[in-house]
């Protein structure tokens, strides 16, 4: 048996299933590699070794008694700690939910439960997912396996480090503006945003409600669209979850592995050439391209003039829903409490605790968010970036007319070195350029590895149309058979 | 011109009920004033036809069946707080002592 932790999602199940492997074996394997090199990825906020070898024994126990299990029974996975799990400590990567244990797991955890897939543990991220770097994680960052000095992107660093150092086969994410598509990008590894509303949001620690949407992150597209398949669903505690089937992402993924795309055409983004990307960036999405071309497919190139706000839209919508969410953490119901010394008012407990227990980036986002909501600028910020997003949903229309995806470059730029943009937050936020529109939009989008830059992943999106999921794991899986997987070196 | 004053974050912060200190301030104003110009470019577009957009799930007054589901024991709702009495949330005091 080659080495568990270095196999696919996919063949680990093969492997389950057929016997030549336990779910057992499966998880010691992932539970001694996390032990062996997390002292210096720092993926892992919380390891719950405990409660994966339970949940691993079960699956064992079930399928020697032959029960019928799920494609993925067995397999482990990573949770980013921003999803709320039953007795496992969730912080969000706040200091102020430092020690919490959720009374209730996420509907997308029960799901992965009830598939039988193994929680290894929580991962680590940008303090309630607000960064593009994991640097604002309050538990210190985690460093990209491809090159200790860089970061691995964010806020969903943790989960996409943790594919790349083979610490797990498969972890789960959360995107609000890219924040499981970046990682990928920079780590050389898969990231999917699906469709706003497609996967519950219910048990996520909430940033942006209007935008967050959870997803999967893997090392291959079928991986993937496999996770993506127990994710999704209609779940009634979910107000905006959709209540359609989930497209067939396993099938389109798998079809799209044989490498054919004669007839589908590709969207070239006019408003995206030229615009801040490295160089090698450019290169390596522009052999994607080509790669795609030989394939079958054509390119059109599609005008989206309103692209340009996006940026400016998601700053002020996300920050004015995180002002209001962030509201809850107050204190009383859970997470910390600072200066309750009997005599100090409530109001100024609650400020006390929330100054202690936010980092910069979130005090920043809610001062901002206070701002943009408030009369006199509401209308001016965040009324008008609820118009942008109207324009940006239109643009996206009408490319949609025309081609069956849109691609672009994930990211402008490979993963930079750690410490590089912290005290220029505006800088930090171009890290989602390239991202942020789908997500004002609410379709779906992926990003897989499409090359190397400066011995770097480049990461190359593919958004779709909404619920058109299936489209986008089609095209991504055709790229993947044509420019294959990327494996970092061996850690240092 | 700047776009947010020193003091005008210092009145952010007490609404938004953080206790600030004077070091914070200093730093704040000059990020956020950067960021707010930059984020008020969302005002070159000429919008006044057009509806704004909350969401893009296109669902209104979801409701579900009034159907009596298993919820939180008190227990488990009150095992994360910081301070508890007599199976309640204890919370410092509200009101204002009398002078």
């Amino acid at each position: 048996m080659s080495d568990l932790t270095r196999m696919s999602a996919a063949q680990l199940a093969a492997a389950i299933a057929s016997g030549e492997a336990s779910a057992t074996e499966v998880t010691n394997a992932h539970l001694e590699r996390i032990a062996a090199v997390d002292d210096r990825v720092h993926a892992f906020l919380h390891v719950d070794a405990e409660g994966a070898r339970a949940a691993a024994l079960d699956v064992d126990e079930r399928r020697s008694a032959g029960e019928p299990l799920g494609p993925l029974a067995g397999v482990p996975v990573g949770v980013k700690d921003i999803v709320v799990t039953r007795g496992v400590p969730t912080t969000a990567g706040s200091k102020i939910l430092e020690g919490w244990r959720p009374p209730y797991d996420a509907t997308i955890v029960e799901r992965m439960r009830a598939a039988g897939l193994v929680m290894l543990g929580k991962t680590n991220l940008d303090e309630f997912a607000m960064g593009s770097s994991t640097e604002y994680s309050a538990y210190g960052p985690t460093y990209n396996p491809w090159d200790l000095g860089r970061i691995p992107g964010g806020s969903g660093g943790g989960s996409a480090a943790a594919l790349a150092a083979y610490e797990a086969p498969l972890t789960v994410g959360t995107d609000t503006g890219g924040s499981i598509r970046q990682p990928g990008a920079v780590t050389g590894t898969v990231g999917a945003k699906p469709t706003y509303g497609g996967t519950s949001r219910y048990g996520l620690v909430a940033f942006s409600s209007s935008l967050d949407t959870p997803g999967p992150c893997a090392r291959t597209v079928e991986d993937a669209a496999l996770l993506h398949a127990v994710l999704a669903g209609h779940d009634p505690r979910d107000s905006t979850s959709i209540p359609q089937p989930v497209p067939d992402v396993v099938g389109a993924a798998r079809q799209g592995a044989t490498g054919d795309l004669t007839g589908v055409r590709l969207g070239l983004v006019r408003e995206f050439g030229g615009e801040g990307a490295e160089a090698g960036v450019t290169a390596a999405f522009r052999d994607g391209l080509d790669a795609l071309t030989k394939l079958g497919a054509e390119v059109v190139e599609v005008s989206c003039p309103n692209f340009q706000y996006a940026l400016p839209a998601y700053y002020l919508i996300a920050p004015s829903e995180c002002s209001s969410n962030l509201a809850r953490f107050d204190g009383v119901r859970y997470g910390l409490r600072v200066g309750d010394d009997g005599n100090r008012a409530l109001e100024e407990v609650m400020s006390l605790t929330r100054e202690a227990g936010f980092g910069p980036e979130v005090k920043r986002r809610v001062i901002i968010g206070t701002y943009a909501l408030s009369s006199g600028y509401y209308d001016a910020y965040y009324g008008q970036a609820q118009k942008v997003r109207t324009l940006i949903t239109r643009d996206f229309t009408a490319a949609f007319e025309r081609v069956d995806v849109l691609v672009s470059p994930t990211t402008p730029f490979v993963a930079f070195p750690l410490g590089s943009r912290t005290s220029d937050p505006y800088q930090m936020y171009l890290a989602d350029l390239y991202t942020i529109p789908v997500n004002l939009y609410g379709g779906p989008a992926i990003s897989v590895p499409c090359g190397l830059s400066e011995g770097l992943p480049v990461g190359f999106q593919i958004m779709a149309p909404t619920l058109a999921d299936d489209r986008m794991y089609r095209v991504a899986a055709a790229l993947e058979s044509a420019v294959g997987t990327l494996t970092p070196g061996e850690l240092s | 011109m700047a776009a947010i004053s020193r003091e005008e974050v210092a009145h952010l912060a007490r609404l938004s009920r953080l206790a600030v200190t004077e070091e914070e301030l200093d730093l704040f104003a000059g990020q956020l004033d950067v960021i707010l110009q930059a984020v008020a470019r969302v005002g070159e577009v000429v919008a006044e036809d057009i509806p704004p957009t909350s969401h893009s799930v296109p669902l209104t007054n979801v409701l579900r069946d009034d159907i009596e589901v298993p919820c939180l024991t008190a227990d488990e709702a009150l095992a994360g707080a910081p301070d508890v009495e007599e199976g309640r949330f204890r919370v410092p005091r509200i009101l204002e002592e009398e002078v």
